[in-house]
């Protein structure tokens, strides 16, 4: 079991590459949000950025959460996600503790399946693929 | 994904309407460059002086703008305070993908507003805010305060001015995000002439991909070739700074208002003294993985008791350039200082730096008094230049209103003319030789980004007036294509011509991809038309004197290939503008 850790944000130049890749690749689409994991300035440029994304909570609070079983718990933490089932509730969303969560206008929700799509696009390795300890 | 049509937002401050307008011309005009003069030309008012409220101020993206990586920038086009002719600037950070993600492909702002405002817009939000309290504010203020009061960090643009954009300011920028600007020709005055502080832009939305892997494969392709090859290395290691040390040797780096082209000094500012001395990290635009945004740190004892602050700043080579070399500061950290300043005042940095040269060289030979100026000018005191940004973005008396308007403005008022180191507008960092002043000079963004004439003379090529000149015209044509998708240039040699129209294919956009050369050709001349609108006329523009008298590897200027060149491009360009 796999997790994706951003493990060397210090080194982030906030160019998005990571984000715009879960994007296109995972879901399909050109966006800023629509992503596993978003990048944010934590106050400007000046102080560098943060990655929010998928912690791999286990128990996950947002399939707890979730009423149709569109995100279920995944063995080793985090959640998988099955988009067929979703009615765009927001449940998820509301029980991440850490944001990771993002919904688009239409309620869709996108949260990383630590598939590691992202990885690769990282100019500066702050992304890592880790496998599971235990 | 390629459409039919351009969508537009326009923007009037006076009545607070908005509307959003489908433009056709896709195909003959691209985006960017081509869709800003489009645009320019259909809003414009030319009879009407560049501050009056009608006059628009646009900001375009280009067909690959976030679809492809280094499609990272957005141009921004205005009557110019400099000149009250058709004007366009580029940025990058994250205003290019900001202004997809809404949903648009340019942005068109008439009108005045009443009170001094920031523009609030997204995908599903237009909104103004009253922003009285933001107006006197410097740049960086600005943006902190901005930053708490809007939602979305990290997936948003804010464009905003300092003082010298609320003084209308020739030389005002627009600082865009942190440490990026559409510095030149005084796109900062134009929106301090609408009152409006800000404009905050929300990437909130999202757009559709091609089906299949085609455009994916494609996009690793060349993200690979971007970041795997040394191809663009120049940029992420030492940055542009590395031409510092570069341009010195060759006796064409400008110091102390272009007195000299060399100096021994140069030990204290190359790119290397600031990536080993001040260079605490990188930083990239939206979508851009090379990261050639270079921010220096200066700390700054303020209390005997060890008491520091310290201070972030962007540098560039040619911000080193202005506020180094041209003021004869030999030591990084009071280049980083007075950048700083330059920052917080929202001044353009080029234009600030060359017209405090002037001044001080002015002040030096008595052209100008020491009660005028309200303040002492020698090379080489950052001290005094620190205040002096303060003067001149502050426009606080009648000398420094007068140079906020351009320093060929002061010397017409003042003299002074023969050494105002002026190509149009205040110069850029390369005294290279004859075809860079022509270029520069009678340039349509009177700028080193025009063509790449520094390069030109670098190369040795000998004096022939005919092969300058096709050079002048047929780079320009190269790069209007790229400032038209709106890539940074710093990519212009993984994006050539075949990789472009692969990817305008792979977006749905055949007909174009196949258009590329005869859309390139139009809108160089399109772009020479909206200038010509405004009154230009490039057989008027003169090359001062100093430029004659500089010396470099190559020796004088030598003035007789220069008038040559100068005619012969002249003449070309009013072919452009449909003048003969
Ligand atoms: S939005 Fe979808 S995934 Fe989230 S809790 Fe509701 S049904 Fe489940
Ligand atoms: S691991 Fe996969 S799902 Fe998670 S952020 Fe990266 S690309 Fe997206
Ligand atoms: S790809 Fe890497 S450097 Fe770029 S934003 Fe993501 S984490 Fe930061």
């Amino acid at each position: 079991m796999k997790h994706l850790v951003a493990s060397r944000m210090e080194r982030c130049i906030g160019c998005h590459s990571c984000s715009l890749a879960c994007a296109r690749l995972v879901h399909k689409c050109l966006s800023w949000e629509n992503a596993g994991i978003r990048i944010l300035s934590s106050g400007g440029l000046s102080t560098g950025f943060t990655a929010k994304l998928c912690l791999v909570c286990d128990p996950a609070p947002c399939a707890a959460a979730c009423p149709t079983g569109s995100l279920k718990q995944r063995k080793g933490g985090g959640v998988t996600q099955n988009k067929k089932l979703c009615i765009q509730c927001g449940k998820c969303a509301a029980a991440c503790p850490v944001d990771a969560i993002a919904q688009d206008r239409q309620g869709n929700p996108y949260v990383c399946i630590h598939c590691g799509s992202c990885v690769e696009f990282c100019p500066h390795d702050c992304l890592e693929l880790r496998e599971a300890e235990g | 994904m390629i459409t039919e049509n351009f969508r537009i937002l326009e923007v009037n401050l006076t009545t607070g309407r908005s509307a959003i307008r489908n433009v056709p011309g896709v195909e003959t005009v691209l985006g960017g460059s081509g869709l800003a003069a489009k645009l320019h030309m259909e809003y414009s008012r030319p009879g009407l002086a560049w501050d009056d409220p009608s006059q628009p101020l646009v900001f375009a993206i280009g067909p690959l703008t976030g679809f492809f990586p280094l499609m990272s920038k957005t141009v921004c086009a205005f009557t110019s305070p400099l000149h009250g002719q058709y004007a366009e600037s580029h940025a990058g950070a994250r205003s290019a993908l900001a202004l997809r993600f809404a949903g648009i492909d340019a942005l068109v702002i008439i009108g005045k507003a009443e009170r001094p405002t920031v523009l609030h817009l997204g995908a599903n939000v237009i909104e103004f805010m009253e922003a009285g309290y933001l107006w006197g504010k410097d740049a960086l203020t600005t943006g902190k305060l901005l930053r708490r009061i809007l939602k979305g960090s990290g997936h948003r643009t804010i464009m905003r001015i300092g003082p010298a954009g609320e003084n209308k300011s020739a030389m005002a920028c627009i600082n865009v995000d942190t440490y990026r600007h559409f510095g030149r020709l005084g796109g900062g005055g134009v929106m301090g002439a609408k009152n409006l502080k800000a404009i905050a832009v929300e990437g909130n939305g999202s757009c559709e991909l091609p089906q299949g892997k085609e455009y994916s494969a494609l996009f690793a392709d060349i993200f690979r070739k971007l970041t795997d090859t040394d191809m663009m290395r120049k940029y992420h290691n030492l940055g542009t700074a590395s031409n510092l040390e570069a341009l010195n040797e060759l006796k064409a780096l400008p110091w102390r208002n272009l007195q000299a082209t060399s100096d021994p000094g140069i030990v204290g500012i190359t790119g290397e003294r600031f990536a080993d001395d001040t260079l605490l990290r990188n930083a990239a635009c939206s979508g851009c993985p090379v990261g050639c945004i270079h921010i220096g740190f200066v700390r700054e004892k303020f209390h005997k008791d060890n008491q520091y602050l310290y201070r972030q700043v962007g540098y560039d080579y040619e911000p080193i350039f202005a506020t180094g070399s041209m003021l004869g500061l030999t030591h990084a950290p009071d280049v980083l200082t007075v950048m700083d300043e330059v920052e917080k005042a929202g001044l353009d940095v080029m234009s600030g730096g060359v017209a405090l040269a002037w001044a001080t060289e002015a002040l030096e030979k008595g052209v100008v008094t020491r009660e005028q100026t309200g303040i002492d000018l020698r090379f080489g005191d950052a001290q005094g230049y620190m205040r002096a940004v303060h003067m001149l973005g502050g426009a606080v008396n009648d000398f420094w209103r007068t140079l906020a308007g351009g320093t060929m403005a002061a010397a017409a008022r003042y003299g002074g003319g023969d050494f105002a180191c002026v190509l149009g507008q205040e110069m850029a960092g390369y005294a290279t030789g004859e075809v860079f002043y022509v270029a520069q000079g009678l340039g349509l963004r009177h700028s080193h980004l025009d063509t790449g004439a520094y390069t030109y003379d670098q190369s040795k090529a000998p004096k022939d007036v005919d092969k300058a000149l096709a050079f002048l015209l047929e780079d320009e044509r190269e790069r209007v294509i790229l400032t038209s998708m709106v890539s940074c240039l710093f990519a212009r040699k993984v994006y050539d011509p075949e990789t472009l129209r692969q990817c305008l294919t792979v977006l749905g956009g055949q007909a174009l991809a196949d258009g590329l050369d005869q859309a390139a050709a139009r809108i160089q001349k399109l772009r020479w038309q909206a200038r010509a609108a405004g009154g230009y006329d490039p057989m008027n523009v003169r090359i001062p004197k100093r430029f004659l008298e500089v010396e470099t590897w190559k020796g004088r200027t030598d003035p007789q290939y220069l008038e040559e060149l100068r005619l012969a491009y002249a003449g070309a360009i009013r072919e452009m503008c449909g003048q003969d």
